[in-house]
C-alpha cells in the first residue's frame, strides 16, 4: 500500500479528503461533548447550539435561510426526500421530469416511481451533454409534480443551466428539485437568487465525512417528512441529529465559501493544464462533455481503443488515483450510462477516464500524470487489436 | 475495486506473449470492441501439430489481459489436439482465481482458442447460427454456448451464467429465457440438443462488419471529398453515425447517407440496414 502522502488524489468527484480543520472542529463531539440535544439538562442542551452553528454555516454557503436545511444521512437520501415529499403532498399529480444522465439516486427513484404507475419523462442530451430547454418546457403538463434536474454531472462535469431551467419550471407553478452535490463549493449557488424548491448536497464531496448531507427546503414549499418517528429537524426528518458530523459539514461548508475563489481560478488552471497536456501527448483522444459550462475541476477523457479498467490499474501503479465509465468498472457489462445517453461511440466510450481535481492538488502532481499516461496508452494500445483501427 | 489475485496482476502488468506473432499461421478471434473486450490469438504450429509460439492482443480489462497471458502460457508447446480440450476452469486455476463477475474474461480465451482450433483443421470461424439460437441479443450468446458454459462450470442461476458469458447482462430482456435454459437442464440428465438455426447475423457479427466496410470502404471515399464518417452505434438494424468534416453541415449530408451509406451497407451487409445521423 501506497503511503499516503504517495497518492496523487484526482478523484474527487466520487469522495473526498477530510479537511483537517473539519476533523478539529469534530473532535470534541466525540469526546467530551457527547450529549443528545434533545435533552432536558445542561449537558445535552449545548448539543442544540452546535446544530445551529452548523446550520448557519451551510445556509451561508447556500445564500439560504438556516430553517431551510435539514440534516439528512447523505445526497442519496436528499434526492429521495424531496421525490418522495414531493409526490406525497400532490397525490392528484402522476408526471415527473427528469434527465437521462442523473445519479443512481434520482435515477433509481425514478424507475421506482415508474413501478408505481406514474409517468416520468426522460430527458435526453447532446453530443456534450446539453439539455434542450425547448424541450423541458414541452413536457412540463398540468400534471407535473416535480421537475428534478442535476446542476452539474458527476462524470463529465457538464453544468446544466439551472437559472434558466428554473425560470422555464417556475413559470408553470411545477415544483423543481436540484441534485447539487457535485457543485456545492464549485459553483456559487444563491438560494435567494436561484428560485428552487429544493436542493440536495452531500458533505463527502465537500470535504467533510461520508454520512452526512443536507436537504435544503424552500420556506412556505409543503413537505412531508421521509423518515418518520421524531421531532428532529422540526418533525421534517425523525433520527437523533449526528451532532460531530453536522458539525464537520458546517465547517467543511465554511471552508467551501472561502475556498471557491481558488477552486474556480488555480483548481480550473490545473484541470486546464491536465486537459491540454494529454490532448497535446496523446493522439486519438478524446474530452467528454460541454467544455464551456463545466465544473471547474472534472476531466472526463476517452482514449480509442484501451480500456478503461486497464488504464486505472495501470495509473494506479503510479499511485494515481482516477476513475473510468467503462463497462468493467460500472459493474454492469455496460459503460457509462452518461456517455451513452450522449451518443459517444463505443470504442470511446469504454476507454473514458475521469479527473477530478480538489483544492489539494498541486501543479507537481498534475505534471506527473501527463508525464506518464502517454506511456500507459501508448502500451494498451499496443497490445490491443484495435490499435490499427486507428487514425493515423 | 476488484480483488484480484497476486497472479491476476502479474499477468496484467507483465503480460507473457503479448503484441503480434509476426510468422503466425494460425488465427482465433473472440469477444468485439463494441462489447467491451475482445481477444486476437495467433499461433505458429508446426506440422507435427505442435504449438510452437502463441501471442496475443487483447482489448480489455486486467482480467482480460492476465486470462490471455495464461492461455497463451498453457497451450505453448502442447499439440492442437491436446489444446483443444483446454476449458476456462484451466485458465481460472492458472490465474489463482478470477471475481466471479470476471469469469467471462476466462470464458473468452476459450472461446479464441475454439475458434483458432476451427481455423488449423480448416474450418470457418463457426457462425453464431451454428451455434444454436440466439438468446441474448445484447452481447450475442445463444443458447448452444449457454448450455455449454453452463455444463462446464456447473451454473444454476442466471448471475452466474451473466458472470461467465455475459448474457443477460445488459438491457436484461433476455433473463427469462436463460432461466428457462437452466431450468431445462436441471430437469434433463441427458444433454439437451436445442439447435434451432436461425439464419440471421447477430448484432455483434453486424456491427464488426458495418465497422470493416465503413473504416475500408465507405471513409476513404467519403474523404476525397474531405469528409468524414464516424460510426457510433448500431442497435439491431439501425446502424448511427457521425458526418464530419466537410460533410457535416453540407445540405447534401442526407443524400450522402442515404445513397452512399445506407446503399452500401445494405449490398455488403444486410439489406434491412437504415442509417441515421447520430
Ligand atoms: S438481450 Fe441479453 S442483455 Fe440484452
Amino acid at each position: 500500500m501506497a503511503a499516503l502522502t504517495d497518492v496523487i488524489y484526482l478523484d474527487n468527484n466520487a469522495t473526498s479528503k477530510v479537511a483537517p480543520e473539519v476533523v478539529e472542529a469534530m473532535m470534541p463531539a466525540f469526546t467530551a461533548l457527547y450529549g443528545n440535544a434533545s435533552s432536558m439538562h445542561t449537558f445535552g442542551g449545548q448539543m442544540s447550539h452546535d446544530i445551529s452553528r452548523g446550520r448557519e454555516q451551510v445556509a451561508q454557503l447556500l445564500n439560504a435561510h438556516p430553517e431551510e436545511i435539514i440534516f439528512t444521512s447523505c445526497g442519496t437520501e436528499a434526492d429521495n426526500s424531496a421525490w418522495y415529499s414531493a409526490t406525497e403532498t400532490q397525490p392528484e399529480k402522476r408526471h415527473l421530469i427528469t434527465t437521462k444522465v442523473e445519479h443512481s439516486a434520482v435515477l433509481a427513484y425514478g424507475h421506482y416511481f415508474e413501478d408505481k404507475g406514474y409517468e416520468v419523462t426522460w430527458l435526453g442530451v447532446d453530443s456534450q451533454g446539453r439539455i434542450d430547454l425547448d424541450e423541458l418546457e414541452r413536457a412540463i403538463r398540468p400534471d407535473t409534480a416535480l421537475v428534478s434536474m442535476m446542476y452539474a454531472n458527476n462524470e463529465t462535469g457538464t453544468v446544466f443551466p439551472i437559472e434558466k431551467v428554473a425560470q422555464i419550471v417556475k413559470s408553470h407553478g411545477v415544483q423543481l428539485h436540484v441534485d447539487a452535490v457535485q457543485a456545492v463549493g464549485k459553483e456559487v449557488i444563491d438560494l435567494q437568487k436561484l428560485p428552487i424548491d429544493y436542493l440536495a448536497l452531500s458533505g463527502h464531496k465537500l470535504h467533510a465525512p461520508k454520512g452526512i448531507g443536507v436537504l435544503y427546503l424552500r420556506r412556505g414549499t409543503r413537505f412531508r417528512p421521509y423518515l418518520k418517528g421524531g421531532h428532529q429537524e422540526r418533525g421534517r426528518r425523525a433520527g437523533t441529529e449526528n451532532v460531530p458530523y453536522i458539525i464537520g459539514l458546517g465547517k467543511a461548508c465554511e471552508l467551501a465559501g472561502a475556498n471557491i475563489e481558488d477552486e474556480r481560478t488555480r483548481v480550473a488552471a490545473l484541470r486546464d493544464r491536465l486537459q491540454q497536456g494529454l490532448l497535446a501527448a496523446i493522439p486519438n483522444c478524446k474530452v467528454n462533455g460541454d467544455q464551456e459550462h463545466r465544473l471547474p475541476n472534472t476531466l472526463n477523457i476517452s482514449f480509442e481503443a484501451v480500456e478503461g479498467e486497464a488504464l486505472l490499474l495501470q495509473l494506479d501503479q503510479y499511485h494515481i488515483c482516477a476513475s473510468s465509465g467503462s463497462a468493467c468498472t460500472s459493474g454492469s457489462l455496460e459503460p457509462s450510462h452518461v456517455l451513452r445517453a450522449m451518443g459517444v461511440p463505443f470504442n470511446f466510450a469504454h476507454g473514458s477516464v475521469r479527473f477530478s481535481l480538489s483544492r489539494y492538488n498541486t501543479r507537481e502532481e498534475i505534471e506527473r500524470v501527463i508525464e506518464v499516461m502517454p506511456g500507459i496508452v501508448r502500451y494498451l494500445r499496443e497490445i490491443s487489436p484495435f490499435a490499427s483501427f486507428l487514425k493515423k | 475495486m476488484w480483488e484480484y489475485t497476486e497472479t491476476v496482476r502479474d499477468h496484467f502488468l507483465h503480460p507473457r506473449n503479448a503484441g503480434v506473432l509476426e510468422d503466425a499461421n494460425v488465427i482465433g478471434e473472440a469477444g468485439s470492441l463494441a462489447c467491451g473486450d475482445a481477444l486476437k490469438l495467433m499461433l505458429k504450429v508446426n506440422s507435427d501439430g505442435v504449438i510452437e509460439d502463441a501471442r496475443f492482443q487483447t482489448f480489455g480489462c486486467a482480467s482480460a489481459i492476465a486470462s490471455s497471458s495464461a492461455l497463451t502460457e498453457l497451450i505453448k508447446g502442447k499439440t492442437m489436439e491436446e489444446a483443444a480440450r483446454l476449458t476456462n476452469k484451466e485458465i481460472v486455476e492458472y490465474l489463482g482465481g478470477l471475481p466471479k463477475e470476471k469469469m467471462h474474461c476466462s470464458v473468452m480465451g476459450e472461446e479464441a482458442l475454439e475458434d483458432a482450433v476451427r481455423h488449423w483443421k480448416g474450418l470457418p470461424s463457426r457462425s453464431r447460427e451454428e451455434e444454436g439460437r440466439l438468446v441474448c441479443k445484447c452481447f450475442g450468446v445463444t443458447d448452444r454456448q449457454i448450455i455449454k458454459v453452463a455444463k462446464e462450470n456447473n451454473l444454476s442461476t442466471v448471475e452466474e451464467v451473466t458472470n461467465f458469458i455475459k448474457a443477460g447482462g445488459a438491457c436484461g430482456s433476455c433473463k427469462d429465457e436463460i432461466q428457462s435454459i437452466l431450468d431445462k437442464l436441471r430437469s434433463l440428465d441427458k444433454p439437451l440438443e436445442e439447435i434451432r438455426p436461425v439464419p440471421r447475423m447477430t448484432n455483434v457479427q453486424r456491427m464488426q462488419k458495418v465497422m470493416r466496410i465503413i473504416s475500408e470502404d465507405i471513409a476513404p471515399r467519403l474523404a476525397l471529398d474531405g469528409g468524414n464518417i464516424e460510426l457510433v452505434d448500431v442497435d439491431g438494424t439501425t446502424v448511427v453515425v457521425a458526418l464530419r468534416g466537410a460533410c457535416s453541415g453540407c445540405n447534401a449530408s442526407q443524400l450522402t447517407l442515404k445513397n452512399l451509406v445506407e446503399k452500401t451497407l445494405r449490398e455488403q451487409v444486410d439489406p434491412a440496414i437504415t442509417v441515421v445521423e447520430a
